[in-house]
């Protein structure tokens, strides 16, 4: 099983970063890929190179921090558990970390690298200047 | 005008694939000839023996350690130096054509820009400030699959060949195990393409026609770089007939008794025996379920016919991109510089492809520059350690222009007693991999017809360890001298000289966003 972890702090409190990270419709908005859409516990998000994943949310724990998906119904993909903490550390700063595990491994590192595109892109919003 | 630069490179390719350094099988007449004309190389190494690192070296001029690419997978910075931009400054036009590989391959987000440009059919994104200093990039890797311009280009006018190529993974994303051709070599395959449609010939042709848009008087540079003959093993079955397999010798490194091949391994860093059982897979650059103590001989035959096919297929392919700088008028006034990222096991110890293992198979490259005619600068064989690193400054010293800040050796000496005076002493290599963590850790320096190899702490090695080979009395590198006490000041001598050559690694290491 392939098993990638990204993360970065961010110079925000965590309720703020949560409130955006934790919203699973805005995933377009910080991860690179084009499109999502949320129906329920489903997420559909589209990549750029023209792949779209089917997602169960399987985890959506405000008061933990924490969101959770798996890609589903996916001929290629066996296994698959993505998540996404946000931990304070102090009132104006937070730790945001992503965490993929899924089978094939390979594919582990394009989301893992993904995920880092992201954290930056969350760091750049939210890092207080 | 200046000189114009034609920096061809092949992938995986190894230094007795030439005729030119011996090689038997390939017949090579294009590039044999630009060596009997040019200074030819007798002890070139890369920096690194996979694609990624290596290729990032000859753009930047620097050790993996300074630009930091220190596995496939592993983007160069969009911002990190290149000679290309350099040239473009002064006045070059340039381009990559064929494979050019600083970033990942696998890239379902089309986070990167040579992905990006396949896919929209671009060959310049930003004209005022091309990626990486190339005026015009047209992409291709080892077959039809992925967003690069090959793939498209296949895609869109024969999408019935797109199939006839290897499948290069397999259904879980890993390195392709399965065989083919008449032995069920890993990674063989009878592919009917017709050359035409080969990417080999598509390099050529696009090259040509690039350098038929120029005006006569520009100058350029360009990098044409083809994909063979790295795995998979599968050029057009018509081209076939050129080689056959039951007629080949076996290598003279492979070792056909297991039991001296086996104490042979036993003798290296303990990751060579486990990837010659199938216990410990390092990295993607061989299939992981591929057992290499599996590998017969006729296989052996086989893998090296196709491969020798390939590389007469690029000796032609370059002949036609000469005839037509010669039909330009550029032919005077042009250097070509001849290379390849790595080498390649091709039987040797029983092994195939590529990985932690510093020996000449994978390290001892085919390097050649023919300088214009123009310069007259005598032919000459150099066998003084050279490496990828010294490729930037030799450009620009072609060029006319000051050797870059960024680039870490001198330039390539134009003759041996040169390469005392340019400082070419010796070569460093490095590697690092980190898979899930499965973790190789090497550093190797070659001087005075040595190669000393160190291990740093890792899943099977550690600090302390290592491997010495005596290139002369050992040219095969059977015996590992690292414990031999009679050799002791002499390996602490080019661990000392290593360490005070090799740039300081930056740490933490860039994350690996793909496996390729």
């Amino acid at each position: 099983m392939g098993t990638v972890r990204r993360f970065g702090f961010i110079d925000c409190d965590a309720d703020t970063v949560w409130a955006f990270v934790g919203a699973p419709e805005r995933l377009h908005e910080w991860f690179p890929i084009t499109s999502c859409r949320v129906e329920g516990n489903k997420r559909w998000i589209v990549l750029a190179a023209g792949i779209t994943f089917e997602e169960d949310i399987v985890t959506l724990d405000h008061d933990l921090r924490r969101f959770q998906y798996k890609i589903v119904n996916n001929p290629l993909i066996t296994f698959h558990l993505g998540t996404v903490d946000v931990i304070p550390d102090g009132p104006n700063r937070c730790l945001l970390m992503y965490s993929t595990d899924m089978d094939p491994e390979v594919l582990a590192l394009p989301i893992g690298g993904a995920a880092g595109v992201g954290i930056a892109k969350v760091k750049e919003m939210f890092d207080r200047k | 005008m200046g000189r114009k630069i034609l920096f061809i490179t092949t992938d995986q390719q190894r230094y007795d694939a030439l005729g030119c350094n011996g090689g038997m099988i390939a017949r090579t007449p294009t590039i044999d000839a630009l060596s009997k004309h040019g200074i030819t190389f007798d002890r070139a190494h890369p920096q690194n023996v996979v694609c990624m690192p290596s290729r990032s070296t000859m753009l930047t001029g620097q050790h993996v350690a300074t630009h930091g690419v220190w596995m496939n997978g592993v983007p160069l910075p969009e911002d990190a130096p290149s000679i290309a931009a350099d040239l473009r400054a002064t006045g070059y036009a340039t381009a990559l054509i064929g494979k050019a590989h600083f970033e990942p391959l696998l890239d379902p987000f089309l986070r990167f820009t040579e992905n990006r440009m396949g896919a929209h059919r671009s060959t310049n994104e930003n004209p005022n400030d091309p990626h990486r200093g190339f005026d015009h990039m047209e992409l291709a890797t080892h077959g039809a699959a992925g967003a690069l311009h090959y793939s498209q280009w296949i895609r869109d006018n024969h999408p019935e060949a797109v199939m006839n190529y290897y499948r290069v993974l397999d259904n879980e994303l890993q390195v392709n195990a399965e065989g083919g051709g008449d032995t069920k070599a890993p990674q063989v395959h009878v592919n009917p393409i017709p050359t035409d449609w080969y990417h080999t010939e598509w390099v050529a042709q696009r090259t040509i026609a690039w350098l038929e848009s120029l005006p006569a008087d520009r100058d350029w540079f360009c990098w044409m770089s083809f994909p063979d003959p790295h795995h998979p093993w599968d050029p057009p079955a018509s081209e076939m007939h050129r080689v056959r397999w039951q007629d080949l010798d076996l290598p003279e490194n492979y070792i056909a008794n297991s039991t001296t091949r086996e104490a042979v391994l036993d003798d290296k860093l303990r990751h060579w025996r486990g990837w010659y059982d199938g216990t410990f897979v390092s990295n993607y650059e061989a299939p992981a379920r591929w057992v290499p103590a599996t590998l017969t001989q006729d296989q052996v035959r086989e893998v090296n016919a196709y491969t020798h096919v390939e590389n007469e297929l690029i000796d032609e392919a370059i002949a036609k991109v000469m005839g037509a700088i010669e039909s330009r008028g550029w032919g005077n006034d042009l250097d070509v510089l001849y290379t390849t990222d790595h080498g390649e096991f091709q039987g040797d110890f029983g092994l195939l492809f590529k990985g932690p293992y510093h020996v000449d198979s994978l390290m001892r490259l085919p390097l050649i520059w023919r300088p214009a005619p123009s310069a007259n600068i005598a032919p000459a064989r150099v066998s003084a350690p050279v490496g990828h690193v010294s490729l930037a400054a030799t450009f620009a010293h072609i060029a006319g222009i000051a050797q870059p800040s960024y680039v870490e050796a001198p330039r390539l000496p134009m003759h041996q007693a040169e390469a005392e005076q340019l400082g070419h002493e010796r070569v460093l290599t490095e590697w690092d991999s980190v898979l899930f963590g499965k973790i190789v850790h090497l550093r190797t320096i070659c001087r005075d017809n040595w190669v000393c190899t160190a291990a740093l702490d890792g899943t099977m090695s550690k600090a302390g360890e290592g491997e010495l080979y005596d290139l002369t009395h050992d040219p095969l590198q059977h015996v590992n001298r690292w414990d031999d006490p009679s050799v002791r000041a002499l390996r602490e001598d080019l661990l000392a000289d290593m360490w005070d050559n090799l740039p300081s690694q930056h740490l933490p290491l860039r994350s690996m966003d793909a496996p390729v």
